[in-house]
């Protein structure tokens, strides 16, 4: 299901977002007001020291999270007026998680951590099973289906969780530190696979990264200072 | 969505194999005490009653002295005689029997064999009246009985040690310094719920018995066959009316006798063991709450263990409700296995236990089915705290956990 975007309406679309944390002198405000446009079939890299607040930005845009004040259209509906079943549904229909700690189960085979959004799809065995198996191949690990995360290489383990983010056909990749565990021969591969879902499927790709040399995979590099947009750079 | 979350909890209990055997383990143990104790009890009842029915269930037993309560006791009491048995079967109509009866431990010799026995004296009419045929031989009459005859009937296992693969009908035991003719062969009885070996018996006339063995002319008890069909009540308060007025007791005076209704033993009987059981089963029903516990706990640690996998989940898009169930079957099936499993060890063991306690096994059903719905409610009641909290969580604290 992918909900049907009016035309000239951005993607995603933050508008004066703030967000705090705490009360009082211990209040912390990782966002200071964040107007940010992304549109379909954009690769954007989201670059900036630590505690600049991109992760907190991801957070809301993976509609994680909400906004503190101002708000965050994904599609045109305002993802902080949703209730936190609603958001998760979002993220089952349209969004694709990959992290840096690569995140899958343990003790569970690459093709059952493939088949997890699917199972809460609510899609046949039959299809689980296909669908997983293609994702599983497209990244390359198609002899690795029976495989534990224990028994895969970080790259491999990376690479089986982008096929989980990616089985569903998300509308949007969301990308935190994808690289961050991995030297720069698993990184170029795992980059090398980003690029494609974006260039072959048209996912558009948010990636948080800390290298320049994976930003420059991406078509948009969004630099963060201090709970700000600090800069806003395309490349053709 | 219910079958997801099935399987999603089957895929979790087969991953943590070990773990979730150990955390079962307190629902078996706990369903299956409350089952064995249960099906023990049923037996040891049942048991009771059909020891009771071997003596047979219209029986009144008239004994001197008062067995409950306050009286003199038996040894106070004026002995009955035969003359109270003949005034009974001659003034009470709705009697089949009325056998007068002795008991006297004994040894039985026979050659080098000998053996510590019970010796029952009583007339012919004792073997009818306890419905209990003999397998060889024959019964003495009431002539020899009155004749003092030494002659006996010996039951199964006297038969055994003091034969062995002999025939016994002819042969000739010794008791107390006189030789007794064996004539017939009790059938076998087996052993009574209390351990009691009903086949370690040997009867002989009772005249014989009050001459040669105890040496007076009194009677221990009569026994009194009420006619099929009559009323056990009506024919006990004839009796007691009779034995007051023979025993001259006043009026407001109590008993010095007293008439016992197997009915009542079997009542007395097995309202006790029915208490006991209940006990025990309480007991039992403790020990499967403190499963319940441990399942609780258990849940926690595992939500707590697993609170990254809870955030993958949940930023994959899996709905508070979805986590929830998923918790929260997880705890039913486990629970259930454990009740199936409890169950299982219970057939089992209860069955052997019977076997060695020589009680009937009874398998109760709606125990074992009560037993079962009892552990997935366990599993709904102690899960449910441990599923809301994992449901509940942030997924983004969940998935910074480590």
């Amino acid at each position: 299901m992918s909900v049907p975007a009016a035309p000239d309406v951005p993607l995603l679309r933050l508008r004066g977002v703030t967000k705090s944390y705490g009360t009082g002198d211990a209040l912390l405000q990782a966002l200071r007001g964040v107007d940010l446009e992304v549109r379909e079939g954009e690769f954007v890299a989201i670059m900036g020291p630590s505690g600049s607040g991109k992760s907190t930005a991801m957070n809301i845009l993976g509609c994680l999270d909400v906004p503190t004040t101002g708000s965050y259209e994904f599609r045109g509906i305002a993802v902080e007026k949703l209730s936190r079943n609603q958001r998760a549904l979002l993220r089952r229909h349209c969004l694709g998680f990959v992290f840096q700690g690569y995140n899958l189960l343990a003790r569970t085979s690459a093709l059952e951590n493939v088949e997890l959004p699917l199972l809460y799809r609510g899609e046949t065995t039959a299809a689980r099973h296909a669908q997983a198996r293609a994702a599983l191949e497209a990244v390359g690990l198609g002899d690795r289906v029976r495989h534990t995360p224990a028994e895969l290489s970080g790259g491999q383990q990376q690479r089986v969780a982008i096929a989980r983010a990616m089985v569903t056909q998300p509308d949007v990749l969301l990308a935190d530190e994808p690289t961050g565990n991995l030297d720069t021969q698993r990184s170029g591969e795992i980059m090398q696979i980003i690029a494609a879902l974006n260039r072959d499927r048209g996912i558009t790709v948010l990636m948080v990264t800390h290298e320049p040399d994976m930003a420059a995979y991406a078509h948009r590099v969004i630099r963060f200072v201090d709970g700000r947009v600090d800069s806003d750079e395309r490349r053709p | 969505m219910i079958w997801n979350a099935l399987l999603l909890s089957l895929k979790e209990i087969r991953r943590n194999l070990l773990r979730s055997f150990l955390t079962i383990l307190g629902v078996v143990i706990g369903v299956g005490a409350v089952i064995t104790m249960v099906t023990l009890g049923n037996g040891a009842t049942r048991a009771i009653a059909d020891q009771i029915e071997s003596l047979g269930s219209n029986m009144l037993i008239l004994r001197p002295g008062q067995r409950f309560g306050a009286g003199r006791d038996s040894a106070a009491a004026a002995p009955l005689k035969l003359a109270d048995a003949r005034a009974v079967a001659e003034q009470i109509t709705a009697l089949d029997a009325v056998v007068p009866s002795v008991t006297h431990a004994a040894v039985v010799v026979r050659f080098a064999a000998n053996w510590s026995t019970t010796v029952v004296g009583a007339t012919p009419a004792y073997l009818r009246a306890r419905k209990w045929p003999l397998t060889q031989g024959r019964l003495y009459s009431d002539a020899e009985d009155r004749a003092g005859k030494a002659l006996c009937v010996v039951g199964e296992t006297v038969r055994r040690e003091l034969f062995g693969r002999e025939n016994p009908i002819g042969g000739a035991i010794r008791i107390r310094g006189f030789s007794c003719e064996v004539i017939g062969l009790l059938a076998a009885k087996g052993q009574a719920a209390m351990g009691m070996d009903q086949d370690d018996v040997v009867l002989m006339p009772l005249h014989t018995v009050q001459r040669r063995l105890i040496g007076n002319q009194d009677v221990a008890a009569i026994l009194l066959a009420v006619s099929p069909g009559a009323s056990i009540d009506h024919a006990k308060a004839a009796v007691e009316r009779l034995m007051r007025e023979r025993r001259r007791i006043g009026e407001g005076e109590n008993d010095d006798f007293n008439v016992l209704d197997t009915r009542q033993i079997a009542d007395a009987l097995s309202s006790t063991t029915r208490v006991m059981t209940m006990l025990l089963s309480a007991v039992a029903a403790v020990s499967l709450l403190v499963g319940g516990i441990g399942i609780m706990n258990i849940m926690l640690v595992s939500v707590t263990e697993r609170t990254r996998e809870i955030g993958i989940r949940l930023a994959i898009g899996a709905l508070e409700h979805e986590v929830l169930l998923q918790f929260l079957i997880e705890a039913v099936v486990l629970s259930a296995l454990g009740g199936l499993t409890g169950i299982a060890l219970a057939a089992i063991g209860s069955a052997w236990a019977a076997t060695a306690m020589h009680i009937p096994f009874l398998f109760d059903l709606q125990i074992n089915l009560l037993a079962f719905a009892f552990s997935a409610a366990i599993g709904v009641l102690f899960g449910y705290f441990p599923a809301r909290r994992a449901a509940r969580l942030d997924p983004i604290e969940a998935l910074r956990h480590e």
